[in-house]
């Protein structure tokens, strides 16, 4: 066996993981690591501006590939700065792997220089930490943290690597298997509770699907789309699983939840039976939970993680184990049920009720303003005549990110990634690059605000460096546009704080950072100006000018039941 | 409603902070803490008291089954179980009061682990009636000290909360009211 250092073990152990691309950010505790990775080429580092960029990256990448995102820096401030990302990750069942380097372990919890306390800040968000005092333990933890973060409910996993540890020597052999005798989850599910979910929908007459990001991360699309068009049953999906069934089916209702369309929440008050699948009934999508769904007889719930079902909702058939697994084998017994089959006469009736809703409160659209303002929902819907819904749609949080759910069209999962539990501000330009790694071959449209994007905006001198093509669209309505709809609407117009009087000449700074920068202020120049900005092959930013109180609507008000919508 | 949790976890350092963290996170106090190695000395096993809605208790025991570290829960309300603790009395003794302290002594079938001359140390084990019993009746007599361990529990019966039966998940919620 070959004897290695342990900054070595650490990158022959990723590799072992085939691993390709890290996210980072060199430091002092960390510097043994780097030194290992300047020796070796097949591992590509790809280095930020911020370590919050390199967490936000490698969700991005994780997102779009399925398989973890890693993330390599130091001690102290360069570990905390991964926090916010590494909780975003948490929150949004994304996995990753943060490999922090530590002070050297005879000095930890002696206030020494960059230290903090990472794996006790990590705790309560991250899936699992590490802190490694023998490099003996190294590749044996690398093991561990991948199969935690990557199985079950996926999610972060940190590992604090104390300098010592990484100078330290050891024999290296990667563990093949990996064995924890608490955490063995469940795939498989109960079959007679199988049995029971597929009687729930036999003697449904408006039954719905409701599906959330679960169903992305188990990769079980294919299942969900083709026991959805046998069954001819409805379907609305969270905000984290916008792509997991085509926009256009006839089919899929769209998002559901506080800006979800007027006809999906209606379904959703008025199903009797509703199936969800991946999906944790998060208080943006229940509204006030005693009045939610009120007519639902019966709920199934599909989802891989025990401790999300009954939490917010009592759940008449709960189903544990891989979405994938339940789905293929839901498919097997509908395919043998006869009595099916005639209801779907009934069915057909639930669903054209719905379609009279949409008809009768269908999404707000105009064209373009009253003097020939941009308005933000042309701009989605110019961006989806561009890329024709092939693109992979990043958002950052606020208004933006609400119309961009609601009009964006996807025909493939994996290919919209936005920050939906944690609402992180800042997200959606590292989140892009990050994608880009994952998927080269894919255009990246980051969709963003004037807000969001000035959180992370130093990440543009990476895309640059690496010339990752990442279009960002900015619109620009000079307020934290969210804020200020909440402030209009519950806080009777006193909006404290939430305008920008200061912005960045948005085109000026793109050049600054050697990007390309462009800008549409009237309705006439959109599409010509998005054009040329796609057409480019750099970075791109393009800010495009809204009205200052342009709102998302239909809303349901934090606390308000989802039948009481507000309109305007 | 109180709670008596009975968990086995790795034995391994950072692994209380996690399990304790679930409860502070929410706001919720640990009542009382136990924990020591088990027969299998790569195990420990946590007894805790806690108190608060059964519906918030359930989904905390849920996420203890999540963590890594943590190989079995059991929330002992649902299962017939004996418990004990043990608490050490410092109560002042003078020739006056000594005769009185140890008939209450007898009664209870405690014992004086150290006598000085104006002092008792009185050692009493039981469940937490049988301690607060005592207590209430040493009171006038003059305790200047308590030191209580926290609850120890254990299923009646063969049952055990072993590492070998792997099945932790939860497939049919118990006990969950309905919310809406």
């Amino acid at each position: 066996m070959t004897t290695m250092t342990g900054a070595q073990i650490t990158i022959e152990s990723l590799l072992a993981e085939g691993v390709d691309t890290i996210f980072g950010y060199p430091g002092g505790a960390i510097l043994p690591t780097y030194d290992a990775l300047v020796q070796n080429t097949a591992l590509r580092h790809i280095l930020v501006r911020h370590e919050q960029g390199a967490a936000h990256m490698a969700e991005g990448y994780a997102r779009v590939s399925g398989r973890p995102g890693v993330v390599l820096v130091t001690s102290g401030p360069g570990a905390t700065n991964t926090v916010t990302g590494i909780a975003d990750a948490y929150m949004d069942s994304t996995p990753l792997v943060v490999i922090c380097g530590q002070v050297p372990t005879n000095m930890i919890g002696n206030d020494a220089f960059q230290e903090a306390d990472v794996t006790g800040i990590t705790r309560p968000c991250t899936k699992h930490n590490y802190l490694i005092r023998d490099v003996n333990d190294i590749s044996r933890t690398i093991k561990e943290a991948f199969h935690i973060a990557g199985s079950g409910r996926p999610g972060p996993v940190l590992i604090d690597l104390p300098k010592d540890v990484q100078a330290a020597e050891a024999p290296f052999s990667y563990p093949e298997t990996v064995s924890i005798r608490g955490y063995k989850p469940t795939f498989k599910g109960n079959i007679r509770q199988i049995e029971r979910a597929l009687e729930v929908i036999e003697q449904a007459e408006r039954p719905l699907f409701y599906v959330g990001g679960g169903v992305q991360w188990s990769g079980a699309s294919e299942p969900l789309i083709e026991l959805v068009r046998g069954l001819k049953i409805p379907i609305t999906t969270t905000v984290m699983a916008l792509g997991v069934y085509p926009s256009d089916d006839p089919l899929n209702l769209g998002m559901l939840g506080m800006h979800g369309g007027y006809w999906t929440n209606m379904a959703v008050q008025n199903c009797d039976a509703l199936i969800a699948v991946g999906a944790r009934f998060d208080d943006r999508v229940t509204g006030r939970t005693s009045d939610f769904a009120p007519k639902a007889e019966k709920i199934v719930h599909i989802d891989i993680d025990p401790s999300s079902i009954s939490k917010n909702i009592k759940v008449d058939v709960p189903i544990v184990g891989d979405i994938k697994e339940v789905l293929q084998v839901m498919l097997g017994k509908v395919k043998t049920r006869e009595q099916l089959a005639p209801r779907q006469k009934i069915w057909g009736e639930w669903r054209q009720h719905i379609m009279t809703w949409k008809q009768e409160k269908p999404l707000p659209y105009q064209t373009q303003g009253a003097n020939g303002e941009i308005l933000p929902r042309a701009v989605l819907e110019e961006i989806n005549q561009i890329t024709g819904g092939d693109a992979i749609v990043v958002t950052d949080v606020g208004q933006h990110q609400m119309w961009a759910a609601q009009m964006m069209k996807f025909s493939q999962p994996r290919s919209w990634l936005t920050s939906g539990g944690l609402g992180t501000m800042g997200y959606g330009l590292p989140a892009g690059i990050g994608a880009h790694f994952a998927a080269p071959d894919r255009q990246v449209v980051v969709i963003s605000g004037d807000g969001s994007i000035q959180m992370n905006i130093q990440e543009l001198s990476a895309a640059v460096q690496y010339n990752v093509p990442v279009k960002v669209v900015i619109l620009n309505n000079h307020y934290l546009g969210m804020v200020r709809q909440w402030q209009e609407k519950f806080y009777e117009e006193r909006y404290s704080h939430s305008y920008m009087d200061a912005m960045p000449d948005f085109v000026k700074l793109a050049e600054a950072y050697g990007a390309k920068g462009f800008r549409a202020e009237k309705s006439s120049e959109l599409s010509a100006t998005l054009r040329a900005a796609f057409a480019e092959t750099g970075p791109v930013l393009v800010e495009v000018v809204i009205p200052k109180s342009e709102g998302v609507f239909p809303m349901v008000p934090a606390g308000s039941a989802m039948h009481e919508m507000l309109f305007a | 409603m109180r709670h008596t949790i009975s968990i086995l976890v790795e034995n391994e350092f950072g692994v209380l902070a996690r399990v304790a963290g679930l409860f502070s996170g929410r706001g919720f106090n640990i009542d009382s803490l136990s924990v020591a190695k088990t027969l299998d000395s790569s195990l420990s096993r946590i007894t805790l008291v806690t108190e608060g809605d059964d519906q918030i208790v359930e989904q905390i025991t849920k996420q203890l089954n999540k963590l890594i570290c943590v190989i079995k829960v059991s929330d002992f309300q649902e299962t017939p179980h004996v418990e004990r603790e043990m608490a050490l009395i410092k109560v002042a003794a003078d020739e006056r009061t000594r005769g009185e302290i140890l008939n209450i002594i007898d009664i209870f079938r405690a014992k004086v682990i150290d006598a000085g001359p104006r002092s008792f140390v009185i050692e009493v084990t039981g469940d937490e009636g049988k301690i607060t019993a005592i207590l209430d009746l040493l009171k006038p007599l003059g305790v200047k000290e308590i030191v209580r361990t926290g609850k120890v529990a254990v299923q009646r019966g063969l049952q055990t909360l072993s590492a070998t039966t792997t099945d932790n998940t939860l497939e049919q919620p118990r006990k969950v009211r309905r919310l809406r």
